[in-house]
């Protein structure tokens, strides 16, 4: 078995001088591994427990507009658009989530507001939920804000999006 | 042969605890084995596979206590199919049909089922203790049959393990009656807990000494929580998350200024950094520190926090520390016994911030150090050398380099010197895990100098059949061996079969054995399970022994090949 990698190590770059640590020149920076390294199964032998609570959590704010407080999501824990709205809507209880699929509307039901899901992006700016895949939009969501609609001139739909299959 | 009483032999054998010390009393004559299997109440199976539970009730009619482990260790790396097997149903199945009086329960890597827990609580009048570590299978519903029915529960421990959330707030199932809790550890749930239910159980708690909460209990709860426990010994905390100048962040402040008695933290799962001088007011007090779940914390915030922690004793933490915090570590906490260093990139090769250096430090200015976990970009011979002199002490040695068959960057020469110094100079070392380049010496070395060693695991190491040799025949009490990715074949792993029968358990993986070296090593071994793991059908069983096997897990038992193996575990 000759592990593919031995060969590229810098060897030019290495003084064979075998010191105390703190002693002579530590003339061996670590050396970067090869970019294109394969993943080794269950290597470094971690277990899988740690590895999953080690993920990044993507826990974003989540304002709604004419509420108190806000509170915060872990888009991570979501596998679809149509989840995260659920989340929200047992959130913010007086909110119903409302023909999400077609018209991205959320209905409050006490007061008859509307209000449109937008989220800050990372370029910073507030962008529609929904008309990118929604992996990319956990990448790049920083915050989420429910819009009230009469203030989402410009970007609430008026008409029924066609690109529905957001999950 | 008896010159007392059985009644004062059994007295004095109620001095006897170690399960090791049992063992060898029961084996000096009839008369102590049967005094000794009668009075044994704490019995440990280091693997579910190598008896069944009836035989273990015919032979300790008044056991207690049961610890049980089911999957290999290298279950833990995704390297055993998900339906491997270690089912704990048939266990407590065969339990509650007996008469024994069931209090503790200790699994490790065990499938427990709903079922199993709602039996388990309903079947075991006295039970007492619950304590499951990296186990699956089960959810908040088998929790609440627990909460709900087990009356006298003084513990409920759940360590890492992988728990379907069902919602339903199982914290309420525990009666108001429910006030003997000594021990409760959440800190694995990853659902909503119903935090007003957790506070009022604390509340009528009044023996509670150890408390691990979830990442769901935020800080406000925390603080609540602790004003009803400040006896708390142990505690580990949930989201650690808050504005620093508010009013809750000051109570909480305050609070745990009442927390005496806190010996051991951990916790953190969520941290603000500016929260953490919160805590710098119990830090000299505590033994006990696991931040390996805070990678929110910087390098810096660290050194902080441990310049305060004089006393430590055990200290497990990320290697976002970096070689100078483990120097600040060395100088700070002279009683240091055991240290893991865990990877904040437990996905790669990344940017591991801890080398040989930091090591050295702390092998420096730790005497007491025995135990170690360390996780590094980097090992030079000359920093394990200098380890080795320094610490003599190790029992546990586990060193993981995180490119696996780095050498020496320095030297350019494998770590067969280094680790050799190791277990010469460690004479009472019982676990090692090598990484690295390594080659045959290494397994000289440890086979020459590693005397007392029980457990050794091999990566991506060695270059012939020798290498395993030099182990199976020098180390006289080696229980577990674990090798993946290794050039051993059949040469190596038939030459002493009898040897097998000495230790728990031997798993090669991705090595050279084959098919028929296999089937060998199972003819006429009644003692032994060889079972082949044979994901996606890699290997046709009809057609050639010369076939390389991808998994072989094989064990002593005393019960025969088992009958619950999946279709893809074939026993030899």
């Amino acid at each position: 078995m000759s592990p593919e990698n031995v060969n590229c190590l810098p060897e030019s770059d290495v003084k064979l001088t075998l010191g105390l640590p703190g002693g002579g020149p530590i003339s061996a920076k670590p050396a970067k591994p090869p970019a294109a390294k394969a993943q080794v199964v269950g290597w470094p032998p971690v277990r899988s427990f740690r590895k999953n609570a080690m993920k990044s959590c993507k826990y974003v704010k989540v304002a709604v507009d004419g509420a108190p407080y806000l509170r915060k999501v872990d888009l991570e824990i979501y596998s679809s658009y149509q989840e995260l709205l659920n989340a929200l809507e047992e959130m913010f209880s007086c909110l119903t989530i409302w023909n999400y699929l077609n018209e991205r509307k959320i209905m409050d039901n006490v007061n008859g507001m509307e209000y449109v899901p937008t989220y800050e992006d990372k370029d910073g700016d507030w962008m529609l939920v929904g008309d990118v895949p929604w992996k990319m939009f956990v990448e790049s969501c920083k915050r989420l804000r429910l819009m009230k609609s009469s203030e989402a001139i410009g970007l609430a739909p008026r008409t029924p999006s066609k690109n529905s299959s957001t999950s | 042969m008896n010159y007392f009483p059985d009644e004062v032999i059994e007295h004095v054998f109620g001095f006897i605890t170690s399960h090791k010390e049992r063992n060898a009393v029961s084996l000096v004559c009839k008369s102590w084995y049967k005094i000794e299997r009668m009075s044994r109440q704490r019995v440990f199976i280091g693997n579910c596979y190598a008896i069944s539970p009836e035989g273990v009730i015919a032979r300790f009619p008044e056991l207690k206590s049961l610890t049980l482990k089911g999957k290999p260790h290298f279950a833990d790396f995704n390297l055993v199919p998900h339906d491997w097997g270690g089912i704990l149903y048939p266990w407590i199945e065969a339990f509650a049909k007996s008469r024994v009086g069931l209090e503790e329960l200790r699994l490790k890597r065990m499938v427990v089922s709903d079922e199993s827990l709602e039996l388990l609580s309903k079947s075991f009048v006295n039970f007492k203790a619950l304590v499951l570590v990296s186990c699956e299978g089960f959810s908040t519903d088998g929790l609440a049959a627990v909460a709900a029915n087990c009356r006298f529960l003084r513990e409920l421990d759940l360590q890492e393990n992988e728990v379907e959330d069902h919602r339903g707030h199982w914290i309420s199932r525990f009666p108001e009656s429910c006030t003997s809790l000594v021990s409760l550890n959440l800190a694995c749930l990853k659902g909503e807990i119903n935090l007003s239910a957790l506070e009022r159980l604390v509340a009528r708690s009044p023996n509670l000494k150890s408390l691990r909460l979830s990442r769901a209990v935020p800080l406000d709860a925390l603080q609540k929580i602790l004003m009803r426990a400040p006896q708390l010994v142990d505690l580990g905390t949930g989201s650690f998350v808050h504005d620093p100048a508010s009013d809750a962040y000051n109570k909480l402040k305050a609070t745990i200024l009442k927390c005496k008695s806190i010996k051991s933290l951990s916790g953190f799962l969520e941290v603000a950094p500016r929260c953490l001088s919160a805590i710098h007011p119990i830090c000299h007090n505590l033994t006990s520190l696991n931040l390996s779940y805070a990678p929110g914390i910087h390098g810096n915030d660290l050194i902080k926090l441990i310049q305060h922690c004089r006393k430590l004793e055990r200290l497990w933490i990320l290697d976002c520390i970096g070689d100078k915090g483990l120097g600040i570590v060395a100088s700070t906490c002279k009683e240091l016994q055991e240290l893991r260093v865990f990877p904040s990139d437990p996905y790669g090769v990344g940017n591991a911030a801890v080398t040989e250096e930091g090591l050295v430090a702390i092998s420096a200015g730790c005497p007491k150090l025995h135990s170690l976990l360390y996780f590094c970009q980097q090992m030079t011979n000359a920093a394990l050398i200098t380890v080795a002199k320094n610490c003599s002490n190790f029992t546990r040695f586990r060193l993981c380099i995180l490119d696996p068959i780095r050498p020496d960057p320095v030297t350019m020469q494998p770590l067969d010197e280094g680790f050799g110094a190791i277990v010469q100079s460690c004479k009472r070392l019982r676990r090692l895990s090598l990484s690295g380049l390594l080659t045959d010496r290494v397994f000289l070395y440890i086979g020459m100098y590693a005397e007392q060693l029980e457990m050794l695991s091999i990566a991506f190491a060695g270059d012939s059949d020798k290498g395993m040799l030099y182990v199976l025949n020098g180390c006289k009490k080696l229980r577990k061996l674990e090798i993946r990715d290794s050039p051993f074949g059949d040469t190596a792993l038939l030459m002493d079969v009898g040897k097998y029968e000495t230790m728990r358990s031997l798993w090669m993986s991705s090595c050279e054995v084959t098919l028929g070296g296999c089937k060998t090593l199972a003819k006429n071994r009644p003692m032994l399970n060889v079972e082949i793991i044979n994901e996606d059908d890699q290997i046709d069983f009809s057609s050639d022994d010369r076939q390389k096997v991808g998994k072989m897990y094989l064990y002593r038992t005393l019960v025969g090949p088992r009958k619950d193996a999946p279709e893809f575990v074939w026993t030899l």
